[in-house]
């Protein structure tokens, strides 16, 4: 299936001499993952929906550097920072937003003091401020009354205290917020971050994100809302783990408000 | 030969607090082994953070249960060390009870004093209820065994035993009981004693007051060898936590020097070094041991007081792995102390022991199960970082050793190589639109 979508680059933008609004960074994951994919197509088709001027690096954006950084490797992650930002300087880059609390997290702490210096965005944040300013809509539609519990993505809550902007959204859909027992600042990990990702646990009794996805079960949600991209793997395998796939979806919060707009 | 008693108190007093000073001469010894760092900054954020969750118990409270007994302990641990200041003035000075001349407001104190060494006795014991009936979980991890588990029990044995003392010296005090000005709890201990002979009474008196003031000071000191250091070490602990966001690590300053000259074109890679450059020893990248890390991270480890807040919140230990967090900072204070009784053995020089943080204390394995979900620094109480400390020794095992898992060396290359953690060309970064 090939639905074309229009996705400037900011080589084309320069090209044509302007300057987009905002760069949206995509990640490794929404570049490759084929689930992520699908969020990186919500995201834009919201992007579209509300006449925002964007443009995305393409093939010149590179691995931020996170999981390199987080599994021990400094030397690997500022030659990836550094290579970055010198793309994001020349082209005077000021507003970044991404759907990956790592990318996020990365590009806003720890590249400034590399001389990363923009004002970054979570997509989530985003789609508040474009809901604030009323150049976006949402609407229930699908989602109108369903229960939705939103899993915190670590990079994102605790590491940058955002918890409400997510929640605002879910909210604005007309659907049942419901919290499970650990949420917000204590919310437990799905298990991927820290480069855990990429390896197989260490030996234990249970893997972290069916624990994480039990803990989601016992609130019976309709379905999980994530904001992050490795959280939305994990918790997919663990609904699968725990055979609910009928019964418990697990969405970006960009698909639901994208969805629900049958966009 | 009356003046004997104020010598020997004067002599408890100098030994007391003499044994202390120099507990602390060494404990500021070893936190200096750690790597300098600035924590100059944000004053004003960092005296709040102090204020806060030190003074304020601000995180205490995140568990109301136990937070709400800790601060029962806290305030009247404070509060009834106002005593102590009449007892050493007493002692000195061979008076007794000269804070009474103050009048009715003197019966107030104690009587205050009084409730709260009655609430604080109470709190003690369902601590030590929870502890040891209840068994809560945290409480008996695999870490929490021999000198942990007892040093815990032994804390609340101390906090009950100085309680009783003061209840009992004021119930055997016949004078004070006899003003009917502030014996609110202890006027319902006197009838205990009613069978006794006023000289026995004065003897019990005489020796609650000594046993409580010799308890108080040999507190003191055991704090060295205890979790209970958290008492002092909670507000210059807090006070230098960290300000950054949490998910913000920091980036390593050599390692930029180096990254900003390899992508300098104008540099001349087979140029002299500057004079003086090559006296520099080569940094080390990462921690294999303690004194790789900052001194705030070594604050952070005799800070500690073992509460466990932040291994029952880790995703890793919840789910049966071997990290815990509260082990890395037990272990960091373990390794701390050993490193500094060497120092002592040595004439203050340490000598090669052949042993380390790394793989002696800490395993591989329990560094390689960190999430980096800071769950376990937003848990701490007391503003610890077990996370940076981990990730710290990563750094060493990948930088120094190469020694990362097989997998986490694939997704590097693979970045190092197309700018992803998979092998996908960049050149296909924008594939999806078309999809």
């Amino acid at each position: 299936m090939s639905e074309q979508i229009v996705v400037p680059t900011m080589a084309e933008f320069m090209a044509q001499g302007k300057q987009p609004e905002v760069l949206f960074w995509v990640g490794c994951m929404g570049s490759f993952d084929d689930r992520a994919k699908k969020v990186t197509k919500a995201f834009v088709k919201l992007l579209h929906k509300s006449k925002v001027d964007f443009a995305v690096l393409g093939t010149e954006e590179s691995c931020t550097g996170d999981p390199a950084k987080r599994a021990g490797n400094e030397f690997l992650f500022q030659m990836q920072a550094v290579t970055n930002i010198e793309v994001l300087n020349a082209y005077e880059i000021k507003k970044i937003v991404t759907a990956c609390p790592h990318c996020f997290n990365t590009i806003k702490n720890e590249y400034p003091g590399l001389g990363g210096n923009y004002q970054v965005m979570h997509h989530t944040q985003f789609l508040k401020s474009l809901l604030d300013e009323g150049r976006l809509t949402v609407e229930g539609g699908q989602f109108k009354g369903k229960r939705i519990t939103f899993h915190d993505p670590c990079y994102l809550g605790r590491g940058n205290d955002i918890y409400e902007a997510p929640r605002d959204l879910i909210r604005k859909l007309d659907a049942e917020l419901v919290e499970m027992k650990s949420c917000k600042s204590r919310g437990l990990c799905c298990g991927a971050g820290g480069a855990q990702m990429f390896k197989e646990a260490e030996p234990g009794n249970k893997e972290i994100n069916v624990k994480r996805t039990e803990e989601a079960i016992e609130v019976k949600p309709d379905i999980i809302a994530a904001g992050c991209p490795f959280c939305n793997t994990m918790m997919t395998d663990g609904v699968k783990s725990t055979n609910k796939e009928s019964e418990i979806a697990v969405m970006d919060i960009a698909e639901l408000i994208a969805n629900a707009q049958d966009l | 030969m009356s003046y004997i008693p104020n010598i020997l108190f004067a002599i408890a007093l100098i030994v007391g607090i003499g044994f202390f000073a120099n507990n602390v001469r060494k404990l500021i010894r070893n936190i200096k082994l750690g790597r300098d760092v600035d924590v100059s900054d944000h004053t004003s954020q960092r005296w709040k953070n102090m204020a806060m969750i030190a003074l304020g118990q601000s995180k205490m409270v995140k568990r109301p249960v136990s937070g709400f007994l800790h601060i029962i302990v806290y305030v009247g641990f404070i509060i009834i060390n106002i005593e102590v200041l009449e007892i050493i003035i007493d002692g000195l000075a061979g008076t007794h009870r000269i804070f009474s001349s103050i009048g009715p407001l003197y019966g107030v104190l104690i009587g205050v004093f009084e409730i709260l060494a009655v609430l604080v006795f109470v709190s003690v014991i369902i601590f030590w209820i929870r502890r040891n009936i209840i068994k809560i979980k945290r409480f008996w991890a695999n870490e929490m065994t021999s000198w942990p588990k007892n040093d815990a029990n032994y804390i609340l044995y101390i906090e009950m035993v100085l309680m009783a003392l003061f209840l009992i010296m004021n119930a055997t005090d016949l004078k004070f009981q006899a003003m009917e000005n502030g014996n609110v709890i202890s006027q319902f201990l006197t009838p205990l004693f009613s069978g006794l002979s006023e000289g026995t009474i004065h003897i019990i008196e005489r020796s609650a007051w000594w046993l409580h003031i010799l308890g108080i000071l040999a507190f003191l000191n055991y704090l060295y060898f205890s979790k209970h250091l958290h008492i002092l070490l909670a507000f210059p602990n807090t006070y230098f936590g960290k300000i950054a966001p949490k998910g913000q690590f920091k980036n390593n300053d050599v390692v930029t020097k180096e990254v900003k000259m390899m992508m300098d074109p104008n540099v001349d890679p087979f140029a002299a070094q500057p004079e003086g450059a090559g006296d520099e020893t080569p940094a080390k990248f990462g921690a294999s041991d303690v004194q790789d890390l900052s001194w705030v991270q070594l604050l952070n480890a005799y800070t500690c007081t073992e509460c466990g807040r932040c291994t029952s919140e880790c995703p890793a230990n919840i789910t049966g792995k071997k990290l815990s967090p509260r082990k890395i900072m037990m272990d960091t204070r373990d390794r701390l102390e050993e490193v500094g009784k060497n120092i002592d053995a040595n004439n203050g020089v340490f000598k090669d022991d052949g042993k380390q943080l790394l793989d002696d204390y800490i395993t591989r394995e329990e560094l390689w199960a960190c999430t980096t979900c800071n769950a376990c620094v937003e848990a701490c109480p007391v503003s610890i970082d077990p996370m940076s400390i981990i990730v710290e020794m990563r750094n060493y095992l990948v930088m120094e050793q190469s020694a990362a898992p097989m997998e986490l060396n694939n997704m590097m290359t693979n970045i190092e190589n197309n700018g992803a953690p998979w092998p996908y060309n960049q050149m296909d970064r924008l594939n999806w639109k078309n999809e």
